[in-house]
């Protein structure tokens, strides 16, 4: 057995033999391309984490996308509004499949300290988020965990996830219908 | 700073002619609040325009008292068009209502809201939530 990375392989004279799907997860992982919704001073953290003292970009990260069609991972840093769950909702339909979410600070995850009228209590009620890194606002290093286990759920995604039942179960909960195009909407 | 009360229904007319003065052009709106007072009868929602002039280094504050059973007073959106999002705002959150705005609804809130917050009968937190209990916050259900 060899590796590639941290791929098992079997190897022999010339060739090495591994899955499909784990070789496909293992260049997903290393190459996301995130879509930075940077609302207030998580998204600050967040340019610091791209910065070259807490580099994102030996994750591969480093290309940002600011177009959901292009973007594998929907980043929410900051204070999301009631007047901008609707928008934050068809970012995240827009993007294509495979599609991870991670909520950076307190008040993405949970509506933090501003528990108000216009605050949304935390964007899982509109959309499904994979990691939340909690923090007000998160070091950099604790955003750069965040992405790591953003990995490590790459790594094991099944190529066929979006045709599960269970997986349209899910987004039917956030009334999210996949099977629809997004610009019919 | 030197702060005027006015009957409301002069308002306009006051704010027109300190604009048009030659020698006082206060010409620059600061801006536009709103203010609830639920004890003082008859005077429950005040309506603050703060003014400035440039050529004189002047502030003035300008306040008029509406009752609750009359929330109207007159824009002031054809002397200053930075009136138009001030309005809306005062608006939104209590409700007064600007007689000829062009377009007054909601700015800053969700369109379907059915409320003013920022009047004093209404708490801060989200009367939605069902995730926080309220016993950690200090207030007891009774006396919501």
């Amino acid at each position: 057995m060899g590796k590639i990375e941290d791929l098992e392989t079997i190897n022999g004279e010339g060739y090495q033999l591994t899955t499909l799907d784990k070789a496909i997860a293992l260049a997903r992982a290393n190459s996301v391309w995130p879509l930075p919704f940077a609302t207030s001073c998580c998204g600050i953290e967040f340019m610091a984490t791209m910065g070259s003292a807490y580099d994102l970009s030996r994750f591969g990260m480093e290309r940002m996308s600011f177009t959901p069609r292009q973007a594998d991972l929907l980043i929410v840093a900051g204070t999301i509004s009631k007047k901008l769950g609707p928008v934050l909702k068809r970012v995240y339909e827009q993007m294509a499949e495979p599609k991870w979410v991670l909520s950076v600070g307190a008040c993405a995850c949970s509506g933090g300290i501003f528990d108000t009228y216009s605050v949304l209590q935390g964007i899982d009620r509109i959309i499904p988020v994979d990691v939340y890194v909690p923090g007000c606002p998160p070091r950099p290093e604790q955003i750069i965990e965040g992405v790591m286990n953003i990995h490590e759920l790459v790594k094991k995604e099944s190529n066929r996830r979006r045709y599960s039942e269970e997986y349209k179960h899910l987004l039917g909960t956030y009334e999210i219908d996949i099977d629809q195009h997004a610009e019919s909407k | 700073m030197l702060n005027i009360e006015m009957t409301p229904a002069r308002i306009h007319e006051a704010i027109s002619w300190l604009q048009q003065h030659q020698d006082l052009s206060v010409n620059y709106l600061t801006n536009i609040a709103g203010v609830h007072y639920p004890e003082s009868a008859g005077r429950e929602f005040a309506v603050v325009y703060q003014l400035h002039s440039w050529k004189n280094n002047l502030r003035l504050r300008i306040k008029g008292y509406l009752p609750k059973e009359n929330l109207h007073i007159a824009s002031i959106t054809d002397l200053f068009a930075g009136a138009n999002w001030m309005e809306r705002e005062t608006y939104d959150f209590f409700g007064i209502i600007f007689d000829g705005h062009p377009d007054l609804r909601r700015i800053l809130n969700m369109d379907d809201m059915d409320y003013f917050p920022m009047r004093k009968e209404y708490v801060l937190e989200d009367a939605t939530r069902e995730d926080k209990d309220d016993r950690f916050f200090g207030r007891n259900n009774n006396e919501l």
